[in-house]
């Protein structure tokens, strides 16, 4: 019942109305013309729309996050240290060394775990699968977990390469055990290999924090997940993979259009399932495998943006993920200088605002009537 | 030329079963049925050499007399009073944790589907938190603490998803949304505590049977004495239901009574668990996926889901008392043990 609205809507997005009269199912959306028009124009506005509201946004919220925190700084100031920085003056450290860095991996982190999120749930058809599914965070937890318990390294700069190369690692036996199968890496089989092999990891992995106290005291903090406290080059490091992964996932927006009409129609259309496929994990790996490296494990957002972008525009790829790009990373600032009022001179992790920010709006989103499944 | 007739299919074989001159009748699917009696005899296996081995190892005859009866008082207090009560805890409370899965995966249509979906782990965890690091409470605290809040969450996330009913995706959404609300809220007071007591709560949280006895044996054989019947009547309800809400009423079933009954018996199964050991995760999602695979069955079932929670439930309480030499929370080893099983089960099932 899904599928049929999401075809319906298929159909009134253009190239997708012609691949439905080429294979023979052009029906009453297409005997009205005129209808189906204005429905598009309605929601070709209504994407722009929200997509120019984002952008405005995020433009606010990133000034937000230079001038507030538990150090007031003027506007003006905030510009000086940007374009006229002086190393003298304390207000500028704290803007260009701290604010700054915080704010474009709140900025860029987001980007990555909304749309690692909206391809992974696109890609699985499963509402429940977030980024972590893949045995990311798990693969990303356990190596910093062996950092911190075998090797000792105690810092976020350390910690980074350690989770990057857990993530990727992860991500590539998931993988292969998923398409060690006759039917290949079926999406079922990708969650399910995944589950079990974040579930081993997990288990020896808490075994070691368990047993280590100051291993545990080291993963109570990194598992909730947070921006704050990152130099630029985190920033710097993890840049390059997100902006990768980014355009990969612009790029396997219209394939996983087909794939969201079943696997069979969608070959029978003539689309590359297996490409669009590894597109997507490549894509998924990169874009969380580095936010979670940089963030530690925020994966609400990946699960909540999604659903909501699509309830609104609904269920076209090629506005999810632009769309997400830009609503999730909103999310992301805007959790990170909540974080920092509520508690206010203290600090609330962004990983923690994130979900009691999400979640209510994704609650009120889930009730009205037109939310509709995959 | 005229190719041979394919043979006819008549589908699985199937065991029939009459009495009473035809007015009671079963069938058993034969399969369904060896990889039930296999499953259950492998558990009653596990569950006697795990009466036998201890810092005090007794020889299985040994096990099987004092069992009976028979054999040295000594012998037999060992077996009887101080090991027997931990082992059938892990039996039945396995058997729980397997059939509560099958049930909401099965309501779901969803393999991740499990009482946590719900909210109730979240909020259980959340419970016992509150109780542990604010009130510093004991074992009875904590287990009440956590079965308000697991009680609580799941109302809270039903009744946020009833809109004329409660249709499976709204709940799955509405699941999540809770959920995460409260792991962030749990993550926050782990960070914030004293680090004994976090570790303490990390480890109820992990699921422990350690230290339980025949005072938490009883009640939890009650309760699940209780349980057990209801679901077995709604078994067949359930699978009416997996075809979807339509064509489950068209075949008389009233979908949204027997889906809120059956989730209150999924949830109490969990709530008897989550009380009694703390929040053992995994093999409510484990179970009925390797039992699916076993059986070759078209859905998850419930009684081999039951058997195959046992099995590991009761495995992994074996292998965390004495495969590392360290006494480990049963809940580290389940998902272990189980998460290597369904890889292997995952990889063995693609080949031809």
């Amino acid at each position: 019942m899904a599928l049929s609205v999401e075809a319906a809507d298929l159909a009134a997005g253009g190239r997708q109305g012609e691949a439905r009269v080429a294979a023979g199912v052009e029906g009453p959306v297409l005997a009205q013309g005129g209808l189906a028009r204005s429905g598009l124009a309605r929601s070709l506005a209504r994407s722009l729309a929200m997509a120019v509201l984002g952008l405005v946004l995020l433009v606010v919220l990133s000034l937000l996050s230079l001038v507030l925190g538990a150090r007031p700084v003027a506007v003006s100031t905030v510009v000086d240290a940007l374009f006229a920085y002086d190393g003298g003056l304390v207000d500028h450290i704290v803007i260009v060394d701290y604010r700054l860095p915080r704010t474009l991996l709140a900025l860029m982190c987001g980007a990555a775990f909304g749309v690692s999120g909206a391809l992974i749930q696109a890609a699985t058809r499963n509402p429940l699968a977030d980024p972590g599914i893949l045995g990311v965070n798990a693969g990303a937890a356990f190596f910093v977990t062996l950092a911190v318990g075998l090797f000792g390294f105690h810092s976020i700069d350390a910690y980074l390469w350690f989770a990057f190369l857990g993530a990727i690692l992860v991500t590539l036996a998931v993988y292969a055990l998923g398409a060690a199968g006759r039917d290949g890496a079926t999406p079922v089989r990708l969650v399910l290999a995944g589950v079990a092999l974040s579930a081993v990891l997990g288990g020896i992995g808490s075994a070691i924090t368990l047993l280590d106290p100051q291993a545990f005291d080291s993963m109570r903090v990194w598992s909730i997940g947070s921006v704050a406290g990152r130099s630029m080059e985190v920033v710097e490091t993890v840049a390059p993979f997100i902006g990768l992964g980014l355009v990969l996932a612009l790029v396997a927006a219209r394939p996983l259009n087909a794939v969201a009409l079943g696997e069979d129609l969608a070959r029978s259309l003539g689309a590359d399932i297996l490409r669009a496929r590894m597109l997507t994990l490549v894509a998924v790996t990169l874009l969380a495998g580095a936010g979670t490296a940089a963030c530690g494990p925020i994966g609400f957002v990946g699960l909540m943006v999604p659903h909501v972008v699509r309830w609104l525009v609904g269920p076209d790829q090629r506005r999810i993920i632009p769309l997400t790009m830009i609503w999730a990373p909103a999310l992301l600032l805007a959790a990170d200088i909540a974080g920092r009022l509520v508690l206010f001179p203290g600090e609330l992790e962004a990983g923690i605002v994130t979900a009691f920010l999400g979640a209510p709006v994704l609650i009120l989103l889930a009730r009205r009537k037109t939310a509709s499944g995959l | 030329m005229r190719a041979a007739p394919p043979a006819i299919d008549f589908g699985r074989p199937v065991q029939v079963v009459r009495g009473l001159d035809g007015r009671l009748s079963a069938r058993f699917d034969r399969r369904a049925l060896a990889i039930g009696l296999a499953l259950a005899a492998l558990a009653l296996g596990v569950a006697a050499v795990s009466l036998a081995s201890g810092t005090y190892p007794i020889a299985l005859d040994d096990v099987l007399g004092a069992l009976v009866g028979r054999g040295e008082d000594q012998l037999r207090m060992i077996v009887v009073e101080w090991r027997l009560p931990r082992v059938a805890l892990a039996l039945l409370l396995g058997a729980a944790l397997g059939t509560s899965g099958a049930i909401f995966q099965s309501l779901t249509r969803n393999p991740l589907g499990s009482p946590d979906i719900i909210g109730f782990s979240a909020g259980s965890y959340t419970g016992a938190l509150v109780v542990m690091l604010m009130f510093s409470g004991g074992y009875y605290e904590t287990a009440a603490g956590a079965l308000v809040g697991g009680l609580v969450t799941a109302l809270a996330v039903y009744l946020l998803a009833w809109r004329r009913g409660v249709q499976g995706f709204r709940l799955i959404v509405v699941g999540i949304g809770v959920a995460a609300m409260l792991s962030a809220f749990n993550a926050w007071m782990i960070r914030e505590a004293e680090l004994e007591v976090a570790l303490s709560a990390a480890i109820w949280g992990a699921g422990s049977l350690n230290g339980l006895g025949f005072e938490q044996l009883l009640p939890v054989a009650l309760a699940l004495c209780v349980l057990a019947p209801p679901v077995l009547v709604l078994a067949r309800p359930l699978r009416q239901l997996e075809m979807g809400d339509d064509a489950a009423r068209a075949s008389g079933v009233n979908a949204n009574r027997t889906r809120a009954l059956l989730m209150v018996l999924g949830v109490a199964l969990t709530a008897i668990v989550t009380a009694a050991a703390g929040p053992i995760s995994f093999i409510a999602l484990a179970a009925p996926q390797i039992a699916r695979r076993l059986t070759r069955a078209a859905g998850v079932a419930l009684v081999p889901s039951a058997l195959m929670g046992g099995l590991l439930l009761v495995s992994a309480d074996w292998a965390a008392q004495h495969a590392l030499g360290v006494q480990l929370p049963v809940g580290v080893m389940t998902v272990s043990i189980g998460g290597l099983y369904f890889l292997w089960l995952l990889i063995r099932e693609g080949r031809p």
